[in-house]
């Protein structure tokens, strides 16, 4: 039971991993429905004025100093797959250890 | 569907922090009473898939791009309150490491895909799925259902707070937006539906929401939302 379950989570955060290496770089660069949308009606401009956080070291899911586009997003998507499995199983493990109180 | 900063009003923003963080510890709570052993590897790798798959942008009419959202996903999977931890913690990785969403609207960006999307797409869900007597061939209507309406519900969600700070009427934000995502919600009730029935297929008892129907007694009440 125990190692069936290992297996299937290897198989989730492979395919989640295949998807950030090798179709994400390759996915629609279009405007999304919400920029679509600030662009149709002129109200774009408005959120490139500022932005409060400027650290984000994948911004738009690239990583600067890599020329080759699609190498830069397959890293960045694979990294931040990495990420947030360990911020969620971290978080995850916190909220079960509160469990005994 | 993330909105940047400067889109809406900073008071709207702080209003919506407020509900979206208290949903959060009310999820936080509930979670803490459900998660066992078999929870924490899952929310991690359920998480991950929700990442990688928002980076899949497909394309929709006009020049435009959609992506899957995951949230009724996350919540028929784990349940509502973990569901919209999920949709919480991915988005504020995105807006923090990948500039996704600004950080002044992060507040709305949460209630638009988390409490709407993942908390309301659960009751549409599980409405559907209790009318239809937790029939299988009913959680398959319910699925794609609540999976297509946590999209529009976000994005009319989007378009009132639009509205609300002044940057577009809701005459013009409210069927631009839910037009283009009626479009999207169809990607999501296709990816959505996909991706349970594989899981369904392999591992049942991994999707919290179908198995409750074969659990004995009193325990399938819980992770509804009351």
């Amino acid at each position: 039971m125990k190692n069936q379950l290992k297996g299937f989570l290897w198989i989730g955060l492979g395919v989640s991993l295949l998807l950030a290496l090798f179709l994400s770089p390759f996915a629609s660069s279009s405007p999304d429905g919400l920029e679509k949308v600030a662009e149709h009606h002129g109200f774009a401009e408005k959120g490139e004025g500022w932005t409060l956080w400027q650290y984000a070291p994948f911004r738009d899911y690239t990583l600067p100093w890599i020329e080759n586009k699609k190498l830069s997003t397959a890293i960045a998507g694979a990294t931040g797959v990495f990420a947030i499995f360990l911020i969620a199983v971290g978080f995850a493990t916190c909220l079960k250890k509160g469990k005994v109180r | 569907m993330h909105i940047p900063d400067g889109f809406l009003s900073h008071g709207l923003n702080a209003a919506t922090f407020v509900v979206s963080a208290g949903a959060c510890a009310y999820g936080v709570k509930k979670v803490n009473q459900k998660f066992g052993e078999k929870e924490v590897p899952l929310m991690g790798v359920t998480a991950a898939f929700v990442f990688a798959a928002q980076m899949l942008n497909f394309p929709v009419a006009g020049g435009t791009s959609g992506h899957f959202l995951g949230a009724v996903f996350s919540s028929v999977l784990l349940g509502p309150w973990a569901g919209l931890i999920i949709m919480t913690l991915v988005l504020v990785v995105q807006c923090l490491g990948f500039a996704d969403g600004g950080l002044t609207a992060l507040g709305s960006n949460i209630f638009n895909m988390g409490v709407v999307g993942a908390l309301g797409g659960y009751i549409i869900f599980w409405f559907l799925y209790r009318l239809s007597g937790r029939s299988q061939k009913g959680f398959f209507v319910a699925l794609p259902v609540a999976s297509w309406f946590s999209v529009v519900l976000g994005a009319t969600a989007a378009a009132l707070e639009l509205a609300i700070s002044g940057t577009s009427p809701l005459v013009i934000a409210l069927p631009a937006m839910a037009g283009i995502h009626a479009i999207i919600g169809v990607g999501e009730a296709i990816i959505t539906t996909t991706a349970v029935s594989l899981i369904l297929k392999t591992r049942p008892d991994l999707v919290s929401c179908f198995h409750k129907r074969t659990a004995p007694s009193g325990l399938a009440q819980e992770g509804g939302v009351s």
